[in-house]
Parts: structure tokens; C-alpha cells; sequence
């Protein structure tokens, strides 16, 4: 499927979690990272449980250089 | 590497900073690397809620870290490091702040606001969370 990260379209595999795409995304900082989808804040204790669709727009910020 | 902020952007932050007292305020930078590799911009600065509200440290309030980095995106930067007021102390890292300087790119920009009438703002980077280097601020019309 397809979703945009940080104004990018990435292709990903169905059903990927936050946790998942952070990882992918090779994150340095991982545990100070901030998620938004669809414009919506996800709450950190969701990252391992909520899964993105096919057209999810996701942002992020982590420290001071966003990946 | 040489920062260069605009001075009309130096006064947004002290304001600020200076409002947000006894708390350490915070925010980001975001602009352009230059072509000659050793130049930054600075073109644009954003006011964060320091969430801690506290004299002694700082968290950016992620939702607004989140709308600051689309802003970015919409006007062509790049972010370029944060900044953070000390309003009792030196304008240099504290041993935090060392420790939780994750990006050697980034550029860490710290005012100080000991001295009321004097204040003082330096930028540095920071190596593997360990190794600080000033960098060569400069304010710019």
C-alpha cells in the first residue's frame, strides 16, 4: 500500500504499524519521535497497535532533524 | 559551520524567551544550508510550549513540533536545529542538553537571560551526544 511520511509517498506493506514504519524509517531517535496521521496526534502507547491504511498521511518529528 | 540569523528573528526569540520567565522556553529553527557547505540561514524561528514549565529543562509540545515541521515543508526549509532560552544561566550546553543532543547536524541555539540587559545567544553542534563545538553565530539584517 501506499502512504505518504513527511510529504513522501512510501510504499509499505498492508497493515504496517507505527512502530513498524518508525523502524523502517530508521528513526534515531525513536523514543523521542512525535506521530501525527491523518492530521490526528497518535498517542505513543499506540504505536504498536494502530495500523495505517492505504492513503494515511503521516507526520513526524523527532528531536532536531526530521527523518 | 557559520548561522546566520536575522536579527529581527534574534528579537522574536528574546521576547519570548523573556515572557516565558522563570520557565526555559524553546522552539525551532528552520531555513536553507548554503552552497558553500559551510553557511546556514536561518529563515525561520518558531515559539514552542515548553511543557516541562520548568527553569531547568525543556520538552517541545510534540503537537506543535508536528505543525511546525508541515510549516517547514510548505515553505521550502529545512529544519535546522532548535533553540532554548537558560534564564539563569550561561549560554552554553548543560550537561542535558549535551546528553539529549541526538543530531550532530543540528544546530543548538541557547540565549541566556542571566543578565537581564545583556543577553547572550551562541549556537553549537554536538557530536555523539558528547563533543561540543561553538559555531560562528552571526546576526544579520
Amino acid at each position: 500500500m501506499t502512504i505518504t511520511v513527511g510529504g513522501e509517498k512510501k510504499e509499505v506493506k498492508d497493515g504496517i504499524t507505527i512502530s513498524e514504519l518508525i523502524e523502517q524509517e530508521k528513526v534515531e531517535t525513536p523514543e523521542y519521535v512525535s506521530v501525527s496521521v491523518n492530521e490526528e496526534f497518535a498517542q505513543r502507547d499506540t504505536f504498536d497497535t494502530t495500523h495505517l491504511k492505504d492513503g494515511d498521511v503521516v507526520e513526524a518529528a523527532a528531536d532536531a532533524i526530521y527523518k | 559551520m557559520k548561522v546566520l540569523l536575522k536579527k529581527s528573528d534574534y528579537e522574536k526569540i528574546l521576547a519570548y524567551a523573556r515572557s516565558e520567565r522563570p520557565d526555559e522556553a524553546c522552539g525551532l529553527i528552520a531555513g536553507k544550508d548554503l552552497d558553500d557547505g559551510i553557511t546556514r540561514e536561518v529563515r525561520k524561528v518558531y515559539m514552542l510550549t515548553n511543557i516541562d514549565h520548568t527553569n531547568e529543562h525543556f520538552s517541545m509540545d510534540p503537537k506543535e513540533q508536528l505543525a511546525a515541521v508541515k510549516d517547514m515543508r510548505a515553505n521550502g526549509f529545512m529544519p535546522l536545529g532548535n533553540w532554548h532560552s537558560h534564564p539563569e544561566t550561561p549560554a552554553r550546553p548543560s550537561e542535558e542538553d549535551i546528553r539529549l543532543s541526538f543530531d550532530s547536524r543540528a544546530s543548538y541555539l541557547i540565549l541566556s537571560l542571566r543578565v537581564d540587559e545583556r543577553p547572550e545567544i551562541n549556537s553549537y553542534h554536538v557530536v555523539h551526544c558528547r563533543d561540543v563545538a561553538k559555531e560562528q553565530l552571526v546576526l544579520v539584517d
